[in-house]
């Protein structure tokens, strides 16, 4: 018998707010963080979701403000939640135990278009020493272990949009084989910057939809036309389940299974039928032992694009199909956006407390449905059903799938 | 610039880099070990000074910084250089 994985702890940096609760909440009621900026009004897309209620300055000294980029300090100030909430003391812990896996897509892209400028406009000589520490995808991961004296295997994971996922894949597998017993995980993301704006309206992923900011992430509806790029973070506290029982902390979750395909076809266009996607809810559910019929609830990847919504609803289609009635979906990124790397880590946390209070988070925006998608996908309105089991979704450009599945903490 | 109004800068500037109470820091409190800067911090604060003080602090002098009466010192002698020019 393989060990269980539960979740113990996990924290929160979102366009909704930075608290686990009032972020809940606020989806619940169907609020929107997504806002127009005037320092964007020469983009095509000027319409973010922003981190706006996280103040750096609220959770760490100016030195670290200076030595660490935006989406570093996403990911420590939620792995403080995280870890508070777990009631975990890592100075008591077998610190070659424990470990840190934490997905990032792009790194420190404004750090990257700081110091390109110092360059530029001073000298070679003026590019700073915290450049290379600062921009590196593997930075949050490495500074959560330096954080907490954890000396078991910290990386980064990048896989675009499905690097939580994957990241959080691999914590599971990691606790399962038993080379760890506490793995700080999930995703961080901060690229919204000129480059990370630019470069994603260039590829005409993002909606322009400028005079409608909160209604301009609106996926599965007919009207959509695109992503909306947001920021944030989502950690979890991973934790063996006789590890947990043991030190006696409450379990929010169990960790039942993951499945990651890549489509191999477009490094960016999804396969249009979702057929690698439906093959990795698939290899999901069998790395969990179970059926379709066992999931009531998936929250999607969903991101808002033409493509990747009809893509999506399809692998759901085929693979659900007999439950296609029944099955609850949703998606997050109606109401926060599109978190890259950091989506997976917070879309999880989301699942587990739909999980946890019976209650299906809406799909917002969702007015008239798009008539190639089928499913049922929560619009407007939250709904409260039992919920046993959820997967998670998360896809990423390079053709990456990545699937989580999770169940009730109080099952065990 | 003399050499007072020099060393206030200089501490306001290290405090601020480094998070340090600029009271406790006198000319021969050691950067690194004192206060704490590794390598990293070390060369971001000469760039700082370069940029405040708008001179070049030469790649042997930045080396043999340990503290912060050796930073003034480097900064005045860069300034009254530049004077002589």
């Amino acid at each position: 018998m393989s060990r269980r994985v539960v979740v113990t702890g996990y924290g929160l940096v979102t366009p909704l707010g930075c608290q686990v609760e009032t972020v809940w909440q606020r989806m619940l009621r169907g609020e929107s963080g997504v806002k127009r900026y005037e320092q964007f009004s020469d983009f095509r897309s000027q319409i973010v979701g922003m981190c706006n209620e996280f103040v750096p300055q609220d959770h760490f000294d100016i030195k670290d403000i200076r030595r660490l980029d935006r989406f570093t300090l996403f990911a420590l100030a939620a792995a403080r939640d995280a870890v508070a909430m777990a009631r975990i003391d890592f100075s008591r812990e077998d610190p070659f135990r424990c470990a840190s896996i934490v997905g990032c897509g792009v790194g420190g892209l404004g750090e990257i278009e700081v110091q390109e400028d110092r360059y530029r406009n001073l000298s070679a000589s003026k590019i700073s020493p915290y450049t290379i520490p600062k921009i590196m995808l593997n930075a949050a991961a490495g500074n959560i272990a330096i954080a907490y004296q954890i000396h078991g295997p910290a990386r980064g994971v990048a896989t675009a949009c499905a690097s939580a996922n994957d990241a959080m894949a691999d914590a599971f597998r990691t606790i399962r084989c038993e080379e760890c017993d506490v793995v700080i995980t999930g995703g961080t993301e901060s690229a919204v910057t000129n480059l990370g704006l630019g470069g994603f309206s260039a590829m005409r992923a993002l909606s322009e939809r400028n005079d409608d900011p909160e209604g301009a992430s609106r996926p599965f509806d007919k009207d959509r036309d695109g992503f909306v790029l947001g920021e944030g973070a989502g950690i979890l506290v991973f934790e063996d389940y006789e590890h947990a029982k043991k030190r006696g902390a409450a379990i929010l979750g169990e960790v039942l299974g993951c499945g990651i395909t890549t489509d191999a076809c477009h490094i960016t266009k999804p396969d249009s039928e979702g057929i690698f996607a439906a093959a990795a809810m698939e290899s999901t559910l069998r790395n969990a032992h179970l059926g379709t019929g066992d999931i009531d609830y998936i929250n999607l990847h969903g991101t808002s694009t033409i493509l990747g919504d009809i893509a999506e609803s399809a692998a759901i289609e085929r693979l659900f199909s007999a439950e296609i009635k029944t099955l609850s979906t949703s998606s997050t990124k109606s109401m926060i956006g599109h978190l890259l790397g950091g989506s997976g880590g917070v879309e999880l946390i989301v699942t587990l407390l739909a999980l946890r209070d019976n209650v299906v988070p809406p799909t917002i925006n969702l007015i008239n449905q798009d008539p190639e998608c089928h499913l049922d996908f929560t619009p407007l309105q939250p709904k409260e059903k039992p919920l046993r089991r959820a997967i998670s979704n998360s896809f990423g450009f390079g053709g990456h799938n990545a699937c989580i599945l999770v169940g009730k903490g109080t099952d065990l | 610039m003399d050499r007072n109004e020099i060393k206030t800068k200089v501490i306001d500037i290290i405090a601020e880099q480094l998070g340090a109470d600029s009271k406790t820091i006198t000319e021969s409190t050691d950067i690194a070990n004192d206060l704490g800067a590794d390598s990293l911090d070390i060369a971001e604060l000469i760039i700082v000074f370069e940029e405040n003080f708008d001179i070049d602090i030469v790649e042997e002098d930045a080396q043999n910084i340990s503290t912060v009466g050796q930073v003034i010192d480097n900064i005045e002698k860069s300034l009254n250089k530049g004077d002589a020019e």
